[in-house]
């Protein structure tokens, strides 16, 4: 029996030194679930702080998004479905904004994991992207968020007492934007 | 079994199901990346240095012709990206981020050339895969395997290159040279400040 628990002892201790800092097999965000707690740069442009409501800060937390509604896409310059969906996804956000119902309700963000600045500014640039995109050059990000493949799309309801719900955590996007919102928009109980 | 040897299997085996990193693969791919784990960062060593003149070569293309590095001489810059396998997780999205880069490319007077040691038929089949044609030729280092990696001391000693940019100008001198670790994408911002030096 005591050589059992010192197995286990022992086994414990030499997983925990041979992964220190390493990032073990976290899953993507759950749906019904809550995100993991990361923090983004309050973006430079006035017009993004602005589309955002974050004007009084510098680093916030999704649930700090002044929307009742967050879309995420975790996205990579490097990725050619992304490349692809691109334009799929700019239109999802221009149907946001032209429907009363939606504008200033539901908000995207875009996330480029293993991106730096430079080569989100180039996604930016390149797909002409009129919603805040943000990078994670070094994977932190995408290490909490369970190593997902890209595309991926996380919904979030944010509830009036200031916690969170995450709705939606799916792989992959569509061609269509009124069918990738649909989708998106079903079980966020707006 | 003994209680150190249940202690060794026990670690072997959470070695084994814990899942190595994805570097934010791309859906494109499915189920077709082969996971190599976490490699040696560098595994060779540089023949070349910068103000050297870049070894020549002529390679085998994906569309069937032939490059030879000199036919750029006195035209255009040359960016060289070695990559060191088809298939394998890093190597599939570096090139097709480079694919929407043209333009910056083309602002420097710059042409890119993608090379492996994999052969012209894996080249074909992995870079169709990505969705769109390449913009850029697409080299094949196969035979003698992986002669040009090794001239320019890029070769590793299990027969893959390095993750390596070479930037050359364009009378054929090698202008900034940048070996990263295997398993870590070069931040596109380094190509676009060397590019922009030569034209300075």
């Amino acid at each position: 029996m005591r050589w059992k628990i010192c197995e286990v002892m022992v086994m414990v201790l030499l997983v925990m030194v041979f992964f220190d800092g390493v990032s073990v097999a976290n899953q993507p965000p759950p749906e019904g679930g809550v995100l993991p707690k990361f923090e983004l740069p309050v973006p430079e442009t006035a017009k993004h702080r602005q589309y955002l409501g974050l004007d009084q800060k510098t680093v916030f937390s999704i649930p700090d998004i002044e929307a009742e509604v967050v879309i995420i896409e975790i996205f990579s310059m490097y990725c050619p479905h992304c490349q692809r969906e691109a334009p799929t996804v700019n239109k999802m956000f221009q149907k946001l904004e032209a429907d009363p119902k939606t504008k200033g309700k539901i908000k995207l963000i875009g996330i480029g994991v293993g991106n730096s600045d430079f080569e989100i500014d180039y996604f930016r640039k390149t797909y002409d992207v009129p919603f805040p995109l943000f990078s994670d050059g070094d994977f932190a990000i995408h290490r909490l968020l369970g190593e997902v493949r890209t595309p991926y799309f996380i919904g979030i309801r944010i509830l009036p007492d200031g916690s969170h719900r995450v709705f939606y955590s799916k792989l992959g996007g569509s061609e269509d934007a009124g069918k990738l919102l649909q989708d998106l928009l079903s079980q966020s109980g707006l | 079994m003994n209680p150190i040897g249940r202690v060794v299997t026990l670690f072997c085996a959470v070695l084994i199901l814990v899942p190595g990193p994805a570097f934010g693969l791309s859906e494109t791919f499915k189920e077709n990346i082969y996971d190599t784990g976490k490699l040696k960062p560098i595994d060779s060593q540089l023949k070349v240095k910068t103000g050297d003149p870049a070894p020549d070569f002529t390679l085998p293309s994906i569309t069937g012709e032939k490059v030879t590095l000199s036919q750029y001489r006195g035209k255009k810059n040359v960016v060289i990206s070695f990559v060191p396998a088809a298939w394998t997780p890093v190597c599939s999205d570096q090139w097709p981020g480079y694919n929407i880069v043209k333009d910056l490319f083309d602002q420097n007077d710059a042409i890119l050339l993608g090379i492996t040691v994999d052969n012209i038929p894996t080249l074909y089949a992995w870079t169709k895969q990505m969705g769109a044609s390449l913009w850029f030729p697409v080299l094949s280092d196969f035979w003698p395997h992986g002669a040009v990696a090794d001239a320019y001391g890029v070769l590793r000693t299990d027969g893959v290159s390095e993750r390596a940019l070479f930037i050359i100008d364009r009378q054929g001198i090698i202008r900034s040279i940048n070996v990263s670790d295997i398993n870590v994408r070069p931040d596109l911002a380094y190509c676009a400040a060397e590019l922009e030096k030569l034209n300075q």
